[in-house]
């Protein structure tokens, strides 16, 4: 028995699926004080006929390190950051506490000044002064080497209650992504920790065993305490969670259009043969553009309670949302009552429906059944033009070979897959938009539970060799290791295959899902004057997002 | 706070070719560079967008060179995504979505002439020319500056504008007594129709930013002010870098950066530049920083030392009377030009070429018809060791009837029986030919 929970922000929805099937749902209202109140009530209504020992996993997907970031409910961070030549320090500047120093390495990870031992010392002092108790230290390239930042870690010489390291966060380059990246999960290290204490607490009263998860931004999970140690990774879960539940219900292994269609926003995700496709750097939150992996989607400001205006330009559909549908009391008239008075869907007060589109019927002088079909219409050719984008964005993406630019896959989608309350009545018009054939699966409503009941651990790791200087970098790992001369492409791949998956275990992979891939795999000899003096060797592995065995080739039904 | 601008920014680095394995033009040429725009997070920068470079056309490449036997074969896929990288950063300029761009694209292109047998200096197609022409084809006549601030003289662009009084060449190179291809001196200054619209400055090996300061200072931006070009573009070598390999100068990233600034191109184009570990990361990001506007102040080479590069005296004083010069040689031009072309009906040069990356020699006679109201018809009789002769009829860019119709009668009273191919290329109709 797997149980999947999503606290959302209004909702907390939990299902309970044994082999392929959902055998309990429940959906109960987020308590947002008490969060164990709402994972009390959504566990009782879901395992009221079940023993907890016969769980065999838990996995949650929650908003609490989103929210607190959007509300700005975290802890101060001291930030120090060697930044090299380069962008100058004023545009790195991410808080009040923002400390610049000594210390490079360069793109190939060769480390070519120092840090000043007594500079970081002093800024440590002056941290401790102020009251600070979570540090970020961040060097430039230090996804190349992890030197400088280990070695600052080490000069800071005070204890500090939490310290983010830049290149335990991500792999890849882009220094102030990874600097916002560090902030971000020093900053809800410990908001998120006291959240883990209260699952802890909470499944403690079943007295079973069974492993605790937590849903990643990028639709994969890890064990509950390795969370504890890059909160960050759980930003924006959420709608990953719907997306995963959409490709357990949809069973394709094609190019595929995910659409969470909601009350204010309508979430669009793309499947390229079955896998979702991932945002290629990492996603944004409250402005702050990370190095979170995560799964790539766009949200557009429409939906069922979108506000329908009218002026001398003609009808506005959103992106505000007033309230419900005017048939559910609403202020003013929304797509649902134009699909209300249309016939399409058969909920809520049909009069104030009318009503609600009469008004705007009478300014715009049609009746109200044309009005009804313009809004309708309108707001199905918004959502299917931002589709359309999204595949052109996808498709244009600048890639860096002959190879790929002349040969390249290109997405071309066969099968539109829609969730969300006004699913029913609009995926069919945007699927003749399209042009594509639509699927509305069964427990749509719970997507998001199921989706994190069945997501798999996910991880990557970054092996970079450099022949030359006879070293190899286990990135996230923070390792340097040394090689001879003879060290190939082969063998780095081998060497990735081996800490990928030793990483994966670690953050609480089955032995069984561990869908390794190489994702990157580069070899440049490195030539100086007219000879070859090294290769270098850039290898990328990871678990990619997917259903966990049993479960990937269809999932629940 | 400096003005940012909108900068789109083409990145082809061809990380699956090269001349050959150890070759400078090869797959590692702008790894580093890669690794420094990621880390930097430019492409982060509202104000930077990144484009997919496009693949230019043969029909792109007939409409500048006469290349030999055809287009097909004297060039590889990725010389077409290095022009359509080229053509890829003037459209977005050309149609308003960005203020300016940089196609940070290879293989170069500068020493790519009009007639190709085949790859010399690194270059098969002229990407600067492919796009220019390609501008005026799509978006009508322009006055053009080209402004080449590679280390080498950018023989094939000269030769390829050489009779184009529309195109203004400034090329700013390390002498060519000292460097391949040995050419590009100030009494190369334009053909008969359009004479003064090429510009050779040769600055002595050691010149640092000083120099080329001074240099674009006070030569540069005057004359590009007399001649008030529609498009401004910098073919943006970046072997004037005190650590590149193949050259004698001491430019930096910073005099790099500040000198795009002060440009202010339309449209870059990447040329050479070998110091792939040292030089090239910081360059590249100096320039896409200046170009949208942000602060590149702290954009220096790690082993960056002013004394160590600083230029001598006597080089500064070289400058100060090599630009007088030809300040002075560009003020004069047109007396220059009306003592060129008085009374005569053509005018004829004959040249030797060599292509070193390929190994052929070239001899060709090309002829301008002398010609008040256009650039002129030429014709060019070439012999290569490939061995290919051809004859080449060109009616230039906005040309006058007299010219056209002169070229038309001699391509078709021009018989095949002497040489292997007989081609005709007239840019206004866009039309090409080969018999």
């Amino acid at each position: 028995m797997l149980l999947g929970i999503d606290v959302g922000g209004t909702h907390t929805d939990a299902v309970l699926i044994e082999g392929t099937r959902v055998v309990e749902k429940a959906k109960v209202l987020t308590n947002q004080d008490d969060l164990s109140l709402s994972l009390l009530a959504v566990t009782e209504a879901t395992l009221h006929n079940t023993k907890p020992e016969e769980l065999e996993r838990v996995v949650l997907s929650t908003t609490i390190s989103t929210n607190a970031i959007v509300q700005n409910r975290t802890s101060p961070v001291g930030m120090i950051l060697a930044s090299g030549p380069g962008l100058s320090p004023s545009m790195l500047t991410i808080n009040e506490h923002c400390h610049f120093v000594s210390g490079y390495v360069n793109h190939r990870g060769i480390p070519v000044t120092p840090i000043d031992r007594d500079e970081v010392k002093n800024i440590g002092v002056a941290f401790k002064e102020s009251g600070i108790e979570h540090l970020g230290i961040v060097g430039k390239f230090s996804s190349r080497n992890p030197r400088i930042e280990l070695d600052i870690e080490e000069a800071v010489d005070f204890s500090f209650r939490h310290c983010s390291l830049g290149h335990q966060m991500s792999g890849n380059l882009n220094f102030p992504r990874r600097i916002a990246t560090t902030y971000l999960n020093a900053s809800i290290w410990d908001l998120y920790g006291k959240f883990v204490e209260v699952i802890s607490t909470f499944v403690s009263q079943f007295h079973a065993h069974f492993p605790i998860y937590v849903l990643k931004a990028d639709g994969g999970t890890f064990e509950i305490h390795q969370s504890a140690q890059y909160p960050a990774q759980t930003i924006l879960s959420g709608p990953a969670a719907s997306i995963m539940g959409i490709l357990s219900l949809t069973h394709s292994a094609d190019d595929a259009v995910a659409l969470d269609i909601g009350g204010t926003t309508t979430d669009i995700a793309i499947f390229a043969d079955g896998t979702p496709l991932l945002e290629p750097l990492g996603v944004t939150i409250v402005g702050h553009k990370t190095l979170i992996r995560g799964l790539r989607t766009r949200s557009i400001g429409v939906g069922g309670d979108s506000a329908v205006l009218y002026d001398e330009k003609g009808f506005h559909i959103g992106p505000q949302r007033k309230g419900p549908a005017a048939a559910f009391g609403g202020p003013c008239a929304t797509p649902t009552d134009a699909m209300i008075v249309l016939g399409l869907t058969t909920i809520g007060a049909r009069e104030k429906a009318q009503a609600a589109i009469d008004t705007l019927a009478g300014k715009a002088h049609q009746s109200v059944e044309e009005t009804a079909l313009h809004i309708f219409e309108a707001t199905c050719r918004h959502i299917a033009t931002a589709v359309k984008h999204m595949i052109e964005d996808v498709n244009n993406k600048p890639v860096y070979t002959i190879h790929e630019l002349l040969e390249g896959k290109r997405v071309i989608p066969k099968i539109l897959c829609a969730v969300g309350g006004p699913a029913e009545p609009m995926a069919p018009r945007i699927s003749e938009l399209l042009e594509l054939p639509v699927t509305i699966p069964e427990h749509a409503e719970v997507a998001n539970a199921i989706g994190a009941a069945l997501a798999r651990t996910t991880t990557e790791l970054t092996i970079l060799a450099d022949t030359e200087k006879r070293t190899v970098t286990v990135v996230e790992k923070g390792l340097q290791i040394s090689i001879t001369a003879g060290f190939t492409r082969d063998d780095a791949i081998q060497m990735c295959r081996e800490h990928l998956r030793e990483r994966a275990l670690t953050m609480g992979a089955g032995e069984e899902d561990l869908a390794m891939e190489i994702t990157e795999d580069q070899l440049f000899n490195m030539i100086r004057g007219y000879s070859t003096v090294g290769q270098n060797i850039r290898i990328k592995g990871q678990v990619k997002p997917g259903l966990i065995s049993l479960h990937d080739k269809g999932g629940a039904r | 706070m400096k003005k940012t601008k909108k900068t789109g920014l083409i990145f082809f680095p061809a990380f699956d070719w090269a001349i050959s394995p150890t070759h400078p033009e090869r797959e590692e040429r702008l790894l580093y560079t890669q690794d420094q725009v990621f880390e930097e997070g430019l492409l982060d920068f509202e104000n930077i967008v990144e484009y997919k470079a496009g693949v230019a056309s043969i029909d792109d490449i007939n409409r500048i060179h006469i290349c030999v036997p055809s287009a097909e074969k004297v060039i590889t896929e990725s010389h077409l995504i290095s022009a359509g990288g080229a053509i890829t950063a003037a459209k977005k300029v050309m149609e308003g979505e960005v203020d300016n761009a940089f196609a940070l694209v290879r293989p170069p292109g500068h020493h790519a002439m009009r007639v190709v047998h085949g790859a010399r200096g690194f270059c098969n197609i002229n990407i600067e020319a492919i796009m220019v022409e390609y501008i005026r084809k799509k978006y009508g006549p322009k006055r053009i500056a080209i402004v080449d601030t590679d280390c080498h003289h950018g023989d094939g662009t000269e030769d390829i504008f050489w009779h184009d009084p529309n195109t203004l060449y400034i090329s700013i190179h390390q002498d060519g007594r000292t460097l391949y291809p040995g050419t590009g001196f100030p009494n190369e200054f334009g053909g008969p129709n359009a004479l003064g619209c090429n510009i050779n400055i040769p600055l002595p090996p050691n010149t640092s930013e000083e120099g080329f300061l001074y240099t674009l200072d006070n030569l540069i931006l005057p004359i590009l002010e007399d001649y008030k070009p529609d498009l401004i573009i910098n073919s943006a070598g970046q072997d004037n870098h005190y650590s590149d390999p193949i050259t004698n100068m001491n430019f930096t990233a910073q005099g790099y950066a500040v000198l795009n600034e002060r440009l202010a191109p339309d449209i870059a184009v990447l040329e050479g530049g070998y110091s792939i570990e040292t030089a090239l990361p910081y360059v590249n990001v100096g320039i896409i920083m200046a170009m949208a506007g942000l602060d590149y102040s702290h954009v220096l080479e790690p082993d960056y030392n002013a004394a160590t590069i600083k230029q001598s005296q006597e080089i500064t004083e070289y400058i100060e009377n090599l630009t007088a010069a030809i300040l002075n040689k560009w003020r004069l031009r047109d007396m220059a030009r009306k003592d060129a072309s008085h009374n005569r009906e053509f005018d004829q040069r004959t040249k030797t070429i060599y292509y070193d990356t390929d190994n052929i020699h070239e001899e060709q006679t090309e002829s301008v018809r002398i010609c008040q109201d256009c650039g002129g018809l030429v014709t060019i009789d070439s012999m290569a060791t490939t061995p290919n002769r051809i004859f080449a009829v060109i009616v230039p860019g906005q040309s006058c009837p007299a010219c056209r119709k002169r070229g038309e009668e001699i391509f078709d009273s021009t018989s095949k029986s002497a040489y292997g191919y007989v081609y005709f290329q007239d840019r206004d109709r866009d039309i090409y030919l080969v018999k």
